[in-house]
């Protein structure tokens, strides 16, 4: 095999530019005529280069493969970005085991969500439109995992919010569409905000120990390998700066306090929600991290904080999940809870095992919103109250639904059970035992409510209004389906772990570049124990959500009924929308207008202060022009008080 | 030619007046090939500018280029002494592009006066042009007040319901901080034993008392400006009322005129003084960004808002070049061009609509992304660039500045960064409930997308964005040279050892190459 050149790196994030550029442009001659032509050229398009960039990523990991451990292919510097006193930044791309990970499952799973969206966005007005930004968007993701420092990930992780902003609010003649994209955008600017700031400091680090070398003045450069060399340089601040950069992280990958947007991101096409809010945007947070290993290593502390926050919102989503009735937002749900367990894992130091999860979720969630968006396609309806008995109706994608929660479950020998047990695994190890059995707990949560979403949609008699047009999708939306649901199904392969006779390849690829686990060596029987324990918490877990449902065995409606008030908290999320809306949006809203505006600005700068001046001005004329009467009599008697007061001060 | 290459700043500062001169022939009612015509000179004098961008020599021994030097009023040693270092050059660059752009842009709404109305468009160019190359400070303030009068008539003649008020105190507010100025000048003058000469006067030294008094009228002067918080309120009412070609120079150059002032003499000339005030600075600079903002929320008229936004981003630069770090006062400078080109489109743009729909109010528009996609398109990605997304150029600006200060002034620079979620909150609000939604408009399904003219009054400035973003390079590098100048005289007495500025920016010079023209990266 030819090696890859390295010449062709910038080819692999430019090719789904020079897509966006072409589909803008046909988007906007469309809409220039108010006429949408045919829906093939765009469609060529907008597949073509994202697949020739999967091409083009698969080449460069059989490539990597190939090499010796701890190889990498860099681009070197392309263009000097920003070149000042400061700080000097270059546009340069890298290819090591971590970003080749991610930019097969970026380049990969996005191509099959590119073709499914072919069928999901037949006849829609916006159809070039909608695929310029699905390419802007893989644009912006491979900038964010292939840059080779921080900086031009912080371009990418800015891009694809961008794109995420766009694409939530797709269909904008919605108002409330628009809404949810704004406030998606601006979430992630307040977790953005903490990045900066994270950013500012490890300038500032190297500031501080450039004047302690004598030389203030030297420069300091965001490139991972120049971090990881001059590290102990940053260990002063690191937990500061990490810190802040997991604010960044909070707003992208959805966490605790910041998760808020992730919901209502449900508002844009399904093969969005699939691509960006499961698959690829929202994992940017565990990237990140894993990415930063190094720095985050240097500092315990917000590695404790990581896991207490990736705990709580699993636990915490998982909770809102089972009571949802749309389809999509138990998914979206699911996916905050999800990207909790990443962060547990990250906490824990289990980077390779948050990575291996990330993947693996990335296969099962991004079938099940894609397995959503063709049930939405046939129904047109998102409640769940108003499916059932999908199954007949729809084979292939009621199969490929089933065995991606399965998956999800954490079935083994699904992907899903690997990659959560290595989690639960890591927890385990890294020894606390609330952890351990939170993370066990949401587990079966987990379980319980993808079988609960499973069952009402697709068992039982259909309760849809007009059960005679449904239908199976069109096989440009299967296919890729198929495709995800078998890599839910055999993914997990690619990390089996010792004790079951596999050599977790992953793991080894990624040790190269992440921080060896925190964890202790366990016991191999115990391994197994908990092993067999998890899968049986999930087994029964399962069993009895689609018993429950299944049977339609009124004890759910009794439980609700008992517990109403907490139920009806979870069922309102827990009410932190209206929390946040109380406690920050309002008041800011209302102080800004009525007190900055009415009274600060108009009142006091605008009225007291300049008109201040301009009527004492106006005032004084008017006094002393009363003293010019045109009366002679007058005037002679100014003339003598003049006198007078003058004969006074000057004859003493 | 020999001519041409010594006193090319002379033709380049005059062009627009004498072109202007030969306007005065044309017939009132040719309002078309007025309209033309003075599109052309602008055009023209873009070309010319451009002479002075691929001349420039980056790594010249002197600070400034093109010198002219001829004594003027002799009698006072008043001297006609015009120069420019890269950043007066950058700006006059800014004022070259936007000039020409705000003429195209007024072709249908300006049709009353068209004559006067081009030609005060070219003497406010001259004079905004004479301020950035003046290096005595007599003639520096005979362009300074030369802007004045045109930016007065555009704004009082073409203007809004509320023209004469707003004309009458931008006028007055102005002039009230220009005349102390004057009064300090005056007794630099002086002091400095009778000269007027920049380079000279950055070799006197006021003894510190002195200098916070003629510092605090040149910073007056120059924060009416800018406008820095509290002196800001004429602002709102200006753009408001001034019409689109004014708003358009108004937000692109004239406040850039306060930053400049700043940059290049009140805070050079008076060291200590800085160093005294630096740290109230800063936080007026912050108060402005977050003040700006907030207000810029509620607002109701785009206009408006955009006018109060610009009291939020003129913060960030404020801030940058107080921070007094070499990478903070680029940031700031570089955020001010940055400033001038996307404020100065979002003017456009809001020029536009207004044409079609007579109306600035936020709340009577709505939907206009599904009747006019281009508008909205261009719309969008100056949104973009003003709330700095990376990629383009408003990111550049606000990380070097705000990441500079946060060198040297940690808190305020945080307090600062927040400037970057409020300005997502402000324009994204602007944007929805502009362009999406449903229409609003009575009749609005009418409304005309943009034209090939309005298209080619933002191919460029939205150029200017992507370029000034990806590539910042060329621009950032023209200001090397100056910022350095400008930390030497900080540097020189004062700051250093006193007790402003903590760390490392004053020190800049010392490893500055002279010979490389960079600074030196060990």
């Amino acid at each position: 095999m030819i090696n890859f050149p390295t010449q062709l790196i910038s080819l692999i994030p430019a090719l789904p530019l020079v897509g966006f550029l072409l589909n803008s442009a046909i988007a906007l001659a469309w809409a220039r005529r108010r006429k949408a032509g045919p829906e093939i050229i765009p469609s060529v398009i907008g597949c073509l280069f994202p697949i020739a960039s999967f091409v083009l990523a698969v080449w460069a990991f059989l490539t990597l493969k190939g090499m010796e451990e701890g190889a990498s292919l860099s681009s070197g510097p392309l263009l000097t970005w920003l070149d000042v006193p400061l700080v000097s930044v270059d546009f340069a791309f890298l290819i090591d085991p971590l970003s080749s990970v991610m930019m097969l499952v970026v380049t990969g799973v996005g191509s099959l969500i590119h073709i499914y969206s072919i069928g999901y966005m037949k006849k829609d007005d916006g159809f070039a439109r909608y695929f310029s930004y699905l390419n802007l968007f893989l644009f912006f993701m491979l900038l964010l995992v292939m840059g080779d420092n921080l900086l031009v990930l912080f371009v990418g992780w800015e891009g694809v919010g961008l794109c995420s902003y766009l694409l939530i609010g797709f269909w904008f003649t919605d108002p409330q569409k628009a809404a949810c994209g704004k406030k998606a955008f601006v979430v992630n600017r307040i977790g953005d905000f903490g990045f900066l700031i994270g950013l500012f400091l490890i300038l500032y680090a190297f500031g501080l120990q450039g004047q302690a070398d004598g030389d203030p003045l030297s420069r300091s450069f965001f490139s991972y390998s120049y971090l990881a060399a001059n590290k102990e340089w940053l260990a002063p601040l690191a937990t500061a700066i990490t810190l802040c950069l997991f604010v960044g992280a909070t707003g992208k990958s959805a966490q605790i306090p910041l998760y808020v947007w992730l919901p209502d991101a449900m508002a844009g096409p399904t093969p969005v929600s699939a691509l960006i809010h499961a698959a690829t945007m929202v994992t940017a947070g565990i990237y990140m991290v894993a990415r930063l290993g190094f720095l985050f290593a240097l500092a315990p502390f917000t590695l404790q904080v990581i896991s207490c926050i990736g705990l709580a919102t699993a636990l915490m989503a998982a909770l809102i999940g089972l009571t949802q009735f749309d389809i999509k937002k138990v998914l979206a749900y699911s996916t905050v809870s999800q990207l909790g367990y990443m962060f547990l894992a990250l906490g824990v130091g289990a980077y390779s095992a948050a990575i291996f999860h990330l993947v693996t979720h990335a296969f099962f969630k991004a079938c099940l919103f894609l397995g959503s968006g063709s049930v939405i396609h046939a129904c047109h309806d998102q409640d769940i109250r108003n499916m059932g008995g999908l199954f007949k109706k729809m084979p292939v994608t009621a199969t490929t639904f089933l065995v991606s929660t399965l998956a999800i479950a954490g079935i083994p020998p699904l992907a899903g059970f690997f990659s959560k047990d290595e989690i639960l695994w890591n927890t385990f190890l890294y020894g606390s035992w609330p952890f351990y059995g939170v993370a066990l707990f949401t587990a079966g949560i987990t379980a319980f409510y993808m079988f609960r979403l499973f069952v009402t949609t697709f068992l039982g008699k259909t309760r849809h209004p007009h059960p005679d047009h449904l239908h199976e999708s069109p096989w440009v939306m299967t296919i890729p389906l198929i495709i995800l649901a078998v890599l839910a199904a055999v993914g997990g392969f690619l990390g089996v772990p010792e004790v079951l006779g596999g050599h977790n390849r992953f793991h080894h690829w990624l040790a190269a570049v992440m921080p060896p686990s925190v964890g202790h060596e366990g016991n191999p029987a115990l391994e197994l124990g908990l092993m067999g324990l998890s899968t049986f918490w999930a087994l029964v877990i399962s069993l009895i959500s689609v018993a429950l449902y299944r049977r339609n065995l009124n004890w759910p409606a009794v439980i609700t009924e008992r517990f109403r008030s907490v139920y009806n908290l979870v069922l309102e999320k827990f009410r932190v929308d209206e929390l946040y809306d109380a406690l920050i949006i309002r008041p800011i809203r209302v102080v800004s207008e009525k007190f900055l505006w009415k009274i600060s600005d108009e009142k006091l700068f605008d009225g007291f202060l300049v008109h201040g001046w301009t009527d004492m001005a106006g005032f004084s004329a008017r006094v002393l022009s009363r003293i010019q009467t045109g009366l002679v009599g007058h005037y002679l008697l100014y003339l003598w008080v003049a006198l007078v007061a003058l004969l006074i001060f000057t004859v003493k | 030619m020999e001519f041409i290459n010594n006193h090319i700043l002379s033709i380049i500062a005059f062009f627009p007046a004498v072109a202007a001169v030969g306007l005065l022939f044309v017939p009132g009612e040719q309002k078309k090939l007025l309209h033309r015509l003075g599109f052309v000179i602008a055009a023209i004098e873009f070309l010319f500018s451009l002479h002075l961008y691929f001349h420039f020599q980056d790594g010249s021994l002197s600070s400034f280029q093109y010198i002219e030097n001829l004594p003027w009023i002799s009698v006072w040693n008043v001297r006609y002494f015009m120069g420019i270092d890269g950043v007066s050059l950058l700006l006059i660059l800014l004022t070259t592009v936007l000039t020409p752009l705000a003429l195209l842009g007024s072709f249908n709404s300006v049709s009353e006066r068209v004559k006067e109305f081009v030609i005060a468009m070219l003497v406010l160019e001259t004079g905004m042009i004479g301020v950035f190359c003046a290096l005595d400070l007599f003639l520096f303030y005979v362009f300074w007040e030369v802007m004045l009068i045109p930016m007065y008539l555009l704004i009082g003649v073409w203007g809004g319901k509320r023209k004469i008020y707003a004309a009458l105190k931008f006028f007055i507010y102005t002039m009230a901080g220009s005349v102390l100025m004057l009064v300090a000048i005056l007794y630099l003058y002086f002091q400095a034993g009778q000269t007027f000469s920049l380079l000279e006067l950055y070799e006197f030294r006021l003894p510190p008392a002195a200098q916070l008094w003629v510092f605090s009228a040149f910073a007056l002067a120059f924060a009416i400006k800018v406008p820095m918080v509290p002196f800001h309120t004429w602002l709102p009412d200006a753009h408001v009322e001034a019409p689109t070609a004014g708003s358009v120079i108004l937000a692109g150059v004239l406040l850039k005129m306060g930053t400049y002032g700043f940059f290049r003499f009140a805070m050079p000339l008076f060291p200590d003084a800085l160093a005294t005030a630096q740290p109230y600075l800063v936080a007026v600079a912050v108060v402005g960004i977050v003040y700006g903002a907030l207000v810029a929320m509620v607002q109701t008229d785009m206009k408006k808002l955009i006018a109060y936004s610009s009291v939020s981003h003129l913060g960030v630069v404020m801030l940058g070049l107080f921070a007094l770090e070499p990478t903070a006062v680029m940031g700031g400078l570089y955020q001010s061009l940055n400033h001038g080109v996307s404020t100065g489109a979002l003017f456009l743009l809001v020029g536009v609509i207004y044409e079609r729909t007579h109306s600035r109010a936020i709340a009577e528009h709505g939907g206009l992304a599904k009747i006019t996609p281009w508008y909205a398109t261009v719309f969008l990605l100056v949104t973009f660039s003003s709330i700095g997304v990376p990629l383009t150029n408003g990111f550049v600006g606000e990380f070097l500045s705000l990441g500079g200060a946060f060198q040297t002034w940690r808190t305020a620079a945080i307090i600062g960064t927040t400037g970057v979620i409020l300005s997502a909150v402000y324009m994204l609000w602007l944007v929805e409930r502009v362009f999406f939604g449903k229409e609003k408009i009575p009749d609005g399904a009418h409304l005309s997308d943009l034209n090939w003219r309005e298209v080619a009054l933002f191919v460029p400035l939205l150029a200017l964005i992507v370029w000034m973003g990806v590539y910042p390079k060329p621009f950032l590098g023209k200001m090397e040279r100056p910022v350095a100048d400008l930390m030497g005289q900080m540097g020189m007495e004062g700051i250093d050892q006193g007790q402003g500025t903590r760390d490392k920016g004053p020190k800049a010079l010392g490893h500055w190459s002279l010979v490389t023209g960079h600074w030196s990266n060990k």
